[in-house]
């Protein structure tokens, strides 16, 4: 069970206009892993989880999702299939309440029988995350960062993915919060839900993954399991810094 | 007449017609928190709404009630087919593209309505008589109560929809953040197709209620666009409790600047409130200019 691929991508090109994001691209992530896709500014890691996720679909190449091709179908669809991105920037909806937001991450399940299992998994939440249950009548825009990062999150498990997305969840936050959060993600496989994270901080993702791609303008350059990374010296040279065995050892 | 009760005869017929150029800046307002589209031709939707069910009844002698239900279908119909139409195959489409098109848009349903309709003027009966209720020295049609009554039921279950249903959610989501939206499985474009079919909807209960005050011909909907435009800018865009007390606003001012200067004057009120507001407060006086710096407009 916990090998079987649940994500694949072949040879996947992207476009802005003329421009080329995306070159050549496969990738594959096994059902129950947790894969990090690391890179700098700009080498292509939003443009690669908005093509998975339909957000993007000037694409080309295949992608593979429980076997079918999602290649190209629109969000709302890519949603409905158990795949959900947790955008970059969280993108919570600002003028409505945090319920709202969550209750909105459901919106497939929504009917007269999913009631109570959608209750059912507010319930969870409010346990992973108690700061998201004090605060479920106030408005999405007024939480702080992290706490938006926590109802992004949140609201992308209301939907029950089987696999979940993560654009830099790390993105301007407080290191303390980074750990809370990253505590999270790394349970998230134990529930049943695969993830893919995308980060600029090489470090707290290593922490959580099991294996890695390294993504340079556009392209695959590394891949491997997180100890044959952490092992690779151009890696540690360009990711994670000179001391990195000593700051975390 | 006294002058005071002179006043209120005023007020209370401003508050009538205001009442209407509040519902069709309702309708400028659900489209525009949805896609971000001025849609010009909302004006249209409340002349059909009024120049269907008038002739409904005066030519198919069909009741009121039913010819009311009818309308409101027809025309609801008609802002959705106008999505379809114009605004569905156009892909990103840019601010002005979409405001060209929705003035096209308009021009056409005009000339649509004029060659169902002719130039002929039409007229509704009111709902429940003519005969006039008095009221401290004013005299109350009984239109201005089912005008009113129907007005505030409106807005009570437009606020209903849009904060306790799933679908109600889900067009403050798209308006919100349309990425998101439909990251969460949300349809985006069915939402706008929706919004025009409500606003559509809207638009003609606006008509039909007036329709039995102001007569109704093809030519109409120009006047109530820009009635409802200035009251949606003077309530800020998007925002629905600016749009009812800015539609109560010029209503009352152009009830009482006919009747105490000159009725000549009536439609240039609205013109120069538009005017002021946009050079003085374009986000609004209801609006924050915070909230109008992230708007298109
Ligand atoms: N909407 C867009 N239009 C044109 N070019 C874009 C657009 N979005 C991104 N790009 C370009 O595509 C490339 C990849 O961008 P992308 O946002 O995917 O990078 P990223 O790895 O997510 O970067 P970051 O770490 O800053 O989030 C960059 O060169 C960027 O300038
Ligand atoms: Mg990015």
């Amino acid at each position: 069970m916990d090998s079987e691929v649940l994500l694949t991508i072949r040879n996947l090109d992207a476009y802005y206009g003329q421009a080329q994001a995306l070159r050549n691209v496969s990738l594959h992530v096994n059902s129950g892993e947790i894969v990090t896709l690391i890179g700098a500014n700009g080498a292509g890691k939003t443009t690669l989880l908005n093509s998975i996720a339909g957000v993007l679909n000037s694409i080309s190449g295949k992608i593979f999702f429980e076997e079918e091709d999602i290649a190209g179908l629109p969000s709302e669809k890519v949603v409905a299939r158990g795949l959900s991105l947790v955008p970059e920037g969280r993108q919570v909806f600002s003028p409505l309440t945090v319920l709202d937001n969550l209750f909105l991450g459901a919106y497939l399940r929504h009917g007269r029988k999913s009631k109570e299992k959608i209750e059912e998994d507010l319930q969870k939440i409010w346990g992973i995350f108690p700061v998201l249950k004090e605060r479920m009548n106030g408005y999405a825009g007024t939480l702080s960062g992290g706490e938006q990062q926590m109802l992004a999150v949140s609201r992308a498990l209301m939907a029950r993915p089987r696999l979940l997305l993560l654009d830099e969840p790390s993105m301007g936050l407080a290191p303390l919060m980074v750990k809370e959060i990253f505590r999270h993600i790394a349970e998230l496989p134990r529930q049943g839900t695969t993830v893919l994270l995308v980060e600029q901080n090489a470090r707290a993702a290593f922490e959580v993954a099991g294996r890695g791609y390294v993504l340079e303008t556009g392209r695959i350059v590394l891949q491997g399991s997180i100890t044959e990374l952490l092992d690779n010296k151009e890696i540690k040279r360009a990711y994670l810094g000179k001391g990195y065995r000593e700051v975390w050892e | 007449m006294t002058l005071g009760s002179q006043i209120l005869q005023y007020i209370i017929s401003g508050i009538s017609i205001g009442s209407i150029y509040a519902l069709v800046a309702l309708g400028f307002n659900i489209i525009y928190n949805t896609t971000g589209i001025i849609n010009f031709a909302q004006g249209e939707f409340v002349m059909l709404g009024g120049i269907t069910a008038a002739s409904l009844v005066t030519i198919f002698h069909v009741p009121i009630l039913i010819a009311f239900l009818a309308a409101v279908i027809i025309v609801t119909a008609a802002g959705a087919f106008f999505e379809r139409l114009a605004i569905h195959p156009l892909k990103n489409p840019s601010v002005i593209t979409l405001i060209i098109i929705t003035i096209a848009g308009s021009i056409l349903l005009k000339g649509i309505a004029m060659f169902i309709w002719g130039k002929d003027t039409y007229f509704l009966p009111s709902f429940s008589g003519d005969r006039p209720i008095h009221f401290l020295g004013a005299a109350i049609l009984p239109q201005t109560v089912w005008i009113l009554g129907i007005t505030g039921l409106v807005v009570i279950l437009l606020s209903a929809f849009f904060k306790f249903t799933l679908a109600g959610k889900a067009m403050r989501a798209v308006a919100s953040n349309r990425m998101a939206a439909s990251l969460v499985g949300i349809n985006v474009k069915k939402m706008v197709l929706f919004s025009f079919a409500l606003s559509a909807a809207v638009g003609a209960v606006g008509g039909i209620i007036i329709a039995p005050i102001a007569l109704m011909d093809y030519d109409k909907g120009a006047i109530f666009a820009l009635k409802g435009f200035a009251v949606a800018a003077l309530g800020g865009i998007g925002n629905f409790g600016g749009a009812i007390a800015a539609g109560l606003i010029l209503g009352i001012l152009e009830a009482l600047g006919a009747g105490l200067i000159s009725s000549h004057y009536k439609d240039a009120i609205a013109l120069m409130v538009l005017l002021l507001v946009l050079f003085l407060k374009p986000s609004g006086i209801f609006g924050s200019a915070q909230e109008s710096r992230l708007k298109k407009f």
